[in-house]
């Protein structure tokens, strides 16, 4: 009988503590697909964030730094400045890389750090209970927004990845989802990318993935992951941003 | 015994370098030395100041609040500094740019043509060198061949110079 | 070995290259730019080490927490406004129980203040600095071989028990030259520590984190931490005593100020007062225990600092009320001179009716 499907190597044998529907597991499982399929367990750093995917670690069987909030692309360039050999990639939220750390984000692009970003966008601070974060809809209601996202006195959602294409350092940046089937693949190739961007020693490359958080958004799952196709695509278009990879 | 001495001027006049070549000298004679240079917003402005003091014990502060020496390259420094001198200190005035204009009393005073005896070498630069040499021989807080010892060490990037300043700390300590 | 005449801020530099700092990230503020000038002209070219000029004091310390995490021996720098930025890192790095050498080339506060030598941030310094329960080593040179010497013993220290050590130094200090030996030279290779994150390879992988949901573990690690911290206090407690043996006055102060007091002291000695100085050199811990024996048989204590009044509060402390303490401070900037902190001691030693020697 053919095998369809296994366990990663990379995944350890525990219980998501994610709510049903949450985009986390579904790109936990395609890092640890892509690290066992690059063979590189034995090499690699993750820098995971404050917020839901705080303990990452008790997931991905590899090497783990915890970043204080926002912090993670500075964490990551100590990291690797000390040991170039290895792969290093941040996990970030949008409230992590978008607002509190935006500096270290920019900067570590502008230096073209051989560092990964993955960047987890949904809309909202999940953790803490559905605050408005950067990359808010107009008109979405938050705990911090309750009457919507106002444009006036609380801005447009950020386009964090438009902005860091203007940034030489940043060689591959591509936005992409997990709400459906085609489109994990498609995350998963992106990631897989921008990877090997970093093994090449390119420089720095980030992959924004819109993710689906139905707790916060309050819908079932399957409006949340249709609501990222037709609402959130709309705003955060998918596709590849930026590429001078040449990969 | 300590003695602390201000270099002040403009910007380049070769101040800082005074000071430096001074406090090398010290090092090199065994005794206790600090050098501190005027910095930040003070250092604006085109003017440069720095202290040396030089004991042969340890030295409690770097700072200057009475010195015993004041070596003036310019007439504003020595407008700035003249009151801050001990009493029975000596200003070192470089008499090319200053009307020696001194109202105090107290204090000796030596003028050195430092100007006009760097041009004389062909090299206004060695100016500060030359007053250097002039600030040795009175104030005999380090010797003259020391001084040039570590004037050879300063300079060690710069080979071709030795020769012209070692020429003008002679000449300065020559003068009198 | 010889001497050569050299910036307080680039010995640092220089000690910390030769005690095999493989990293250093920092970001400009004065007074202690030269040390960053100079890790970028030594350090950055030297094979298998790194310079960064971060964003920011933030930046730089997370990038030293990264760093240290690998194994490496790595240091920051800044001055008070910037050490400021650098507590959330600090707080990390300690619960972490990463070594790191963080460098306050202190100036005057609060705010922007100002960019001369002040001593106000001793409260900043000793009590840990950022949130949480946590300490750091404080070493506080009073010269620029001290501070060579003190900066290599950081690197010592921050490896052997894990954590954080700070040399709070000052702009006056960082601004001046004077002669200074290097006692040791740079290892060809740095050192890599052995519980280094560096991959899995060949172990199992391993986290290294600050964040945990359950109380009980979390205050198990604060113990641990504090089991530490006693350890250290115990071992690492480090003094200077200066003219003490028959002293009825006792001046405690720390770097620059101490050198001034010490020629305070030297002059007041020449008029027959019995002074003498006790000079913390660790801050952090502080030398308790030596005040308080001293306390048994000198009643009186001078406190000098360059500020309002912090380190006060440790002498008061350690005493435990069986002394006198009296306190004279310069904030903002001000440099007092031995002259008039001599002024101070004959004042204070005669208001106190203490007897001058025959």
């Amino acid at each position: 009988m053919k095998k369809v499907y296994a366990r990663p190597k990379v995944l350890k044998k525990a219980v998501f503590h994610y709510c049903p529907g949450c985009g986390h597991s579904i790109i936990h499982r395609l890092v640890a697909e892509l690290v066992d399929e690059m063979d590189i367990q034995d090499n690699v750093i993750g820098v995971p964030p404050p917020g839901c995917s705080v303990f990452a670690y008790n997931y991905l069987d590899v090497d783990m730094l915890e970043s204080a909030h926002g912090r993670g692309a500075a964490v990551a360039t100590g990291i690797k400045r000390a040991n170039p050999d290895v792969l290093v990639f941040t996990y970030q939220g949008d409230g992590d890389l978008a607002a509190i750390g935006t500096a270290e984000t920019i900067h570590a692009a502008n230096r073209g750090e051989k560092i990964t970003a993955i960047f987890v966008n949904n809309a909202v601070y999940g953790m803490t209970g559905g605050q408005m974060a950067p990359t808010t809809l107009l008109g979405m209601k938050t705990t911090t927004s309750p009457f919507g996202r106002d444009e006036t006195t609380e801005g447009a959602p950020i386009k964090i990845s438009e902005m860091l294409a203007l940034v030489k350092g940043a060689v591959y940046i591509e936005r992409t989802a997990v709400n459906s089937p085609s489109n994990i693949k498609k995350t998963k190739k992106a990631l897989r990318k921008a990877f090997q961007a970093q093994i090449d020693n390119l420089g720095y490359s980030l992959v924004e993935i819109l993710a689906p958080c139905p707790t916060n958004w309050k819908m079932s799952v399957l409006d949340s992951w249709k609501w990222v196709d037709e609402v959130m695509a709309k705003e955060f278009p998918l596709g590849v941003i930026k590429d001078t990879t040449g990969l | 015994m300590i003695s602390k001495t201000i270099f002040a001027g403009f910007g380049g006049q070769g101040v800082l370098s005074m000071g430096l070549n001074l406090a090398q000298a010290a090092m090199l004679e065994d005794k206790s030395v600090t050098y501190l240079p005027a910095y930040g917003a003070e250092m604006r402005g085109g003017t440069a100041n720095c202290t040396v003091a030089i004991s042969n014990e340890e030295i409690a502060s770097p700072v200057a609040s009475s010195p015993e020496f004041l070596v003036a390259m310019n007439s504003p420094s020595l407008v700035r500094f003249q009151n801050q001198v001990k009493s029975g200190g000596v200003f070192f005035i470089n008499s090319s740019l200053i009307e020696a204009n001194v109202s105090r009393e107290d204090i000796d005073i030596v003028e050195v043509p430092a100007n006009e005896m760097a041009e004389e070498l062909g090299n206004l630069k060695c100016a500060n060198m030359v007053m250097l040499g002039a600030f040795t021989k009175k104030s005999k807080v380090v010797s003259l061949p020391t001084l040039i010892k570590g004037l050879e060490e300063s300079f060690k990037k710069k080979p071709k110079l030795i020769g012209l300043n070692t020429t003008a700390l002679t000449n300065g300590y020559e003068l009198f | 070995m010889t001497k050569v005449l050299m910036y307080g801020n680039s010995a640092i530099g220089e000690a910390a290259i030769r005690a095999g700092c493989q990293c250093y990230f920092g970001y400009p503020i004065t007074p202690q730019n030269e040390l960053t000038e100079y890790m970028a002209a030594h350090l950055g070219r030297r094979k298998g080490c790194s310079f960064v000029q971060a964003e920011s004091e933030i930046a730089a310390i997370n990038m030293v927490y990264g760093a240290s995490a690998t194994g490496v021996r790595v240091m920051t720098s800044s001055s008070s406004p910037g050490i400021s930025l650098k507590q959330e890192g600090i707080s990390y790095i300690a619960a972490c129980q990463l070594p790191a050498v963080i460098v306050n080339m202190s100036r005057g506060g609060p705010g922007l203040g100002s960019i001369i030598a002040a001593q106000s941030d001793y409260f900043q310094a000793t009590r840990g600095g950022g949130h949480g329960d946590y300490r750091t080593i404080v070493l506080a040179p009073a010269s620029v071989q001290e501070l060579a010497d003190l900066t290599h013993r950081a690197f010592d220290l921050t490896d052997k028990y894990r954590v954080p050590v700070l040399i709070l130094g000052d702009g006056m200090l960082g601004q001046m030259m004077e002669p200074v030996e290097f006692k040791h030279t740079a290892p060809s290779t740095p050192p890599v520590r052995s519980d280094a994150l560096r991959g899995a390879k060949g172990r199992s992988s391993k986290i290294v984190k600050t964040f945990t949901s359950k109380p009980t573990e979390l205050e198990e690690i604060n113990w641990s931490l504090f089991r530490r911290y006693q350890l250290i206090k115990s071992n690492e407690t480090i003094f200077e005593t200066f003219m003490a043996k028959d002293a009825q006055m006792m001046v405690v102060a720390f770097g620059i100020s101490a050198r001034i007091a010490k020629g305070a002291i030297k002059s007041v000695r020449a008029n027959g007062l019995k002074v003498g100085m006790i000079r913390p050199i660790s801050l952090w811990p502080f030398p308790y225990e030596k005040i308080k024996q001293m306390a048994e048989k000198i009643k009186n204590f001078l406190v000098f600092e360059m500020n309002m009044g912090q380190m006060v509060e440790d002498v008061q402390l350690a005493v435990e009320g069986s002394a006198d303490v009296s306190f004279y401070g310069r904030p903002g900037g001000v440099i007092p001179t031995p002259s008039e902190f001599a002024r101070v001691i004959s004042r204070n030693y005669f208001q106190k009716g203490l007897k001058i020697a025959k």
